[in-house]
């Protein structure tokens, strides 16, 4: 996902001279293609996210579309208060990008998983988050937030996430994504996990039942339409997410719940309990609660009960 | 632009004397930092910004970042005496419904950037000078700071990155009243040598005494003070200057005079020369 952000972005700045990148000295040997093309947009400001956020605060107020970049929790939680009074308080054009949302940089250990961004970034007035499912996705997120003027967070995977769209879906900032539909359960899903989540609905839909995929890259503001009408048109919902609860899950779950839509419905999150642990990006989300199995366990669980399986 | 038929020293009266009336007002807290500097915002407001009242958001115009946000009152009274809206607005600071908050809004004509949060403003005010600079645009960039924001190590990540980019359209004044919250700077956490540490991290630097007129004015007609350095100016203030019972007491960061002294105050504000 990073090249293709990378890739996108360099495509995008070759037409629009607004677009300014700014990084906290993270991104050797991804970052040098917009550097080397436009050094006169681009600033490494030093190992310094309170100061790389506030200057693309400052260097917005003149027009200009300003991305910062950093891993994981750093551009996000470093640097909270300048995301919140300096860029979403005046609502300027700046997009926070986290590569390695989830456990992205699983081996480096906690310090570096992003497990709670989305909920963060979800807290603050006039802010966007976004965590596409895939590069096709990524590539779409990165030109429709260009054309958005008001803050957004990007929430990348590291690298290496499979292609799941085999074509270019619409793609609108706010709008769920219908991968495939089924009467039986719909699968929600954000961020770099919606692979693992399609062939758990392949599993399942081999095993008989008819299951459906909502991609939702936008998690704030939610598509509350759309999760009311997969409520509306299967018997179940299940959401899956690289994060800690707080995130897509809970504003699902809320949706559902102001909406007065009362349907079996459970959330599946990364569990936080062994917090100390290294290991593959594969390893932790299997060891958190998130693997394929447990997906497909806890959705037969909600297919079985017909009641909510919390 | 700038206003010759403006008096430097009456204006630091009238500012003032506004910050005054709409701190008892409000009965509100910061009027010591307000007095403090009161003579550095005379002097930038009617010798050197270049703006233009009738356009606040003027894309070629001088930015000032106050980033000691609690100094408000005394800065919406300047943007008042400018005219960037009527003086009577000042009667609704801190009041409900007022855009005047306690903190600078940058809602308010003329306030080019929201704080309030201390060691924000000089990592705005570098992005503001960085894109000045490649922009080739000829603004610059003036922040202002408090003493006790240089605790912040947020203030310290953009004092290293100025330099670097040799953002020589780029001003930080510090108003070193020398009390912050709970006590004296030295009490609490010394910053001397402050002038050997911002030299230290390649800034070109001038120590003044920020209430004398003539040496204000000389710092800021000398910008930048070297070609290619960021330039500070650590201006020597005194907390609750010109009201005498205030000056040097920590107790006016809190405090807002009764009417009793508010009259006291305006009158030694009127005597002053």
């Amino acid at each position: 996902m990073r090249n293709t952000f990378i890739d996108t972005l360099t495509e995008l700045a070759a037409a629009d001279p607004r677009i300014w990148l700014v990084t906290g000295d993270l991104g050797f040997s991804v970052l040098e293609r917009f550097a080397e093309r436009f050094p006169g947009r681009y600033l490494n400001v030093g190992v310094a996210e309170q100061n790389m956020t506030g200057m693309a605060a400052g260097i917005s107020t003149t027009g200009k579309v300003v991305f910062t970049y950093s891993i994981a929790n750093f551009p996000v939680m470093r640097c909270l208060e300048q995301v919140r009074n300096d860029i979403c308080y005046h609502n300027l054009n700046v997009k926070i990008v986290a590569v390695g949302g989830g456990f992205g940089y699983g081996s480096a250990g906690y310090t570096h998983h992003g497990l709670e961004d989305l909920a963060v970034m979800s807290a603050l007035p006039n802010m966007t988050v976004l965590a596409p499912g895939d590069p096709v996705e990524t590539r779409l997120a990165v030109r429709a937030i260009v054309q958005h003027p008001a803050p957004c967070y990007l929430r990348l995977g590291k690298g290496g996430e499979p292609v799941v769209h085999t074509s270019e879906p619409r793609f609108e900032i706010g709008k769920a994504i219908p991968l495939m539909s089924g009467k039986d359960l719909t699968l929600i899903s954000t961020g770099g996990i919606l692979s693992i989540v399609m062939s758990a609905a392949r599993a399942l839909e081999a095993a008989g039942f008819s299951v459906g995929v909502l991609s939702m890259p936008t998690v704030s503001p939610l598509d509350r339409d759309a999760v009311l009408a997969a409520a509306a048109a299967s018997r179940a919902l299940l959401t899956v997410e690289e994060h800690a609860p707080g995130g897509l899950g809970s504003r699902v779950a809320e949706a559902l719940a102001v909406a007065g839509a009362g349907i079996p419905f459970a959330m599946l999150t990364a569990d936080r309990s062994h917090l100390h642990l290294a290991g593959s990006q594969d390893y932790l989300r299997d060891h958190s609660g998130l693997s394929l199995e447990a997906i497909l366990a806890k959705a037969r669980d909600l297919l079985a009960s017909g009641r909510n399986a919390g | 632009m700038t206003d010759p038929h403006l008096d430097t020293r009456a204006f630091a009266k009238s500012i003032r004397k506004h910050a005054l009336r709409m701190v008892h007002r409000a009965n509100t807290s910061h009027i010591g930092t307000c007095l403090s500097m009161a003579d550095l915002l005379a002097a930038l407001y009617t010798q050197v910004l270049n703006i233009d009242p009738a356009q606040p958001a003027w894309a070629a115009r001088d930015r000032l970042i106050l980033s000691k946000g609690h100094g408000a009152a005394i800065l919406y009274a300047a943007l008042a005496e400018r005219g960037f809206f009527p003086p009577d607005w000042l009667e609704t600071f801190s009041q409900d419904g007022s855009l005047l908050t306690g903190h600078v809004n940058h809602r308010v004509p003329g306030i080019d950037f929201s704080t309030g949060s201390l060691g924000h403003g000089l990592s705005v005010a570098c992005g503001m000078a960085i894109a000045a600079r490649r922009d080739a645009a000829a603004y610059r960039v003036f922040a202002l700071l408090s003493d006790g924001e240089l605790d912040e190590g947020s203030t310290w990540e953009p004092i290293l990155f100025a330099p670097q980019y040799r953002l020589d359209n780029l001003v930080a004044i510090v108003d070193f009243n020398k009390i912050q919250s709970f006590g004296t700077v030295a009490e609490v956490l010394e910053l001397q040598p402050l002038a050997d540490k911002w030299r230290a991290c390649r800034w070109a630097v001038r120590e003044i005494d920020g209430h004398d007129h003539t040496q204000i004015a000389a710092a800021l007609r000398d910008l930048p003070f070297e070609p290619g350095k960021p330039s500070v100016i650590i201006a020597h203030t005194v907390k609750g200057k010109g009201v005498s019972y205030m000056e040097g007491q920590l107790a006016w960061h809190y405090k807002a005079p009764n009417a009793q002294q508010l009259a006291q105050a305006l009158a030694e504000v009127d005597a002053a020369p």
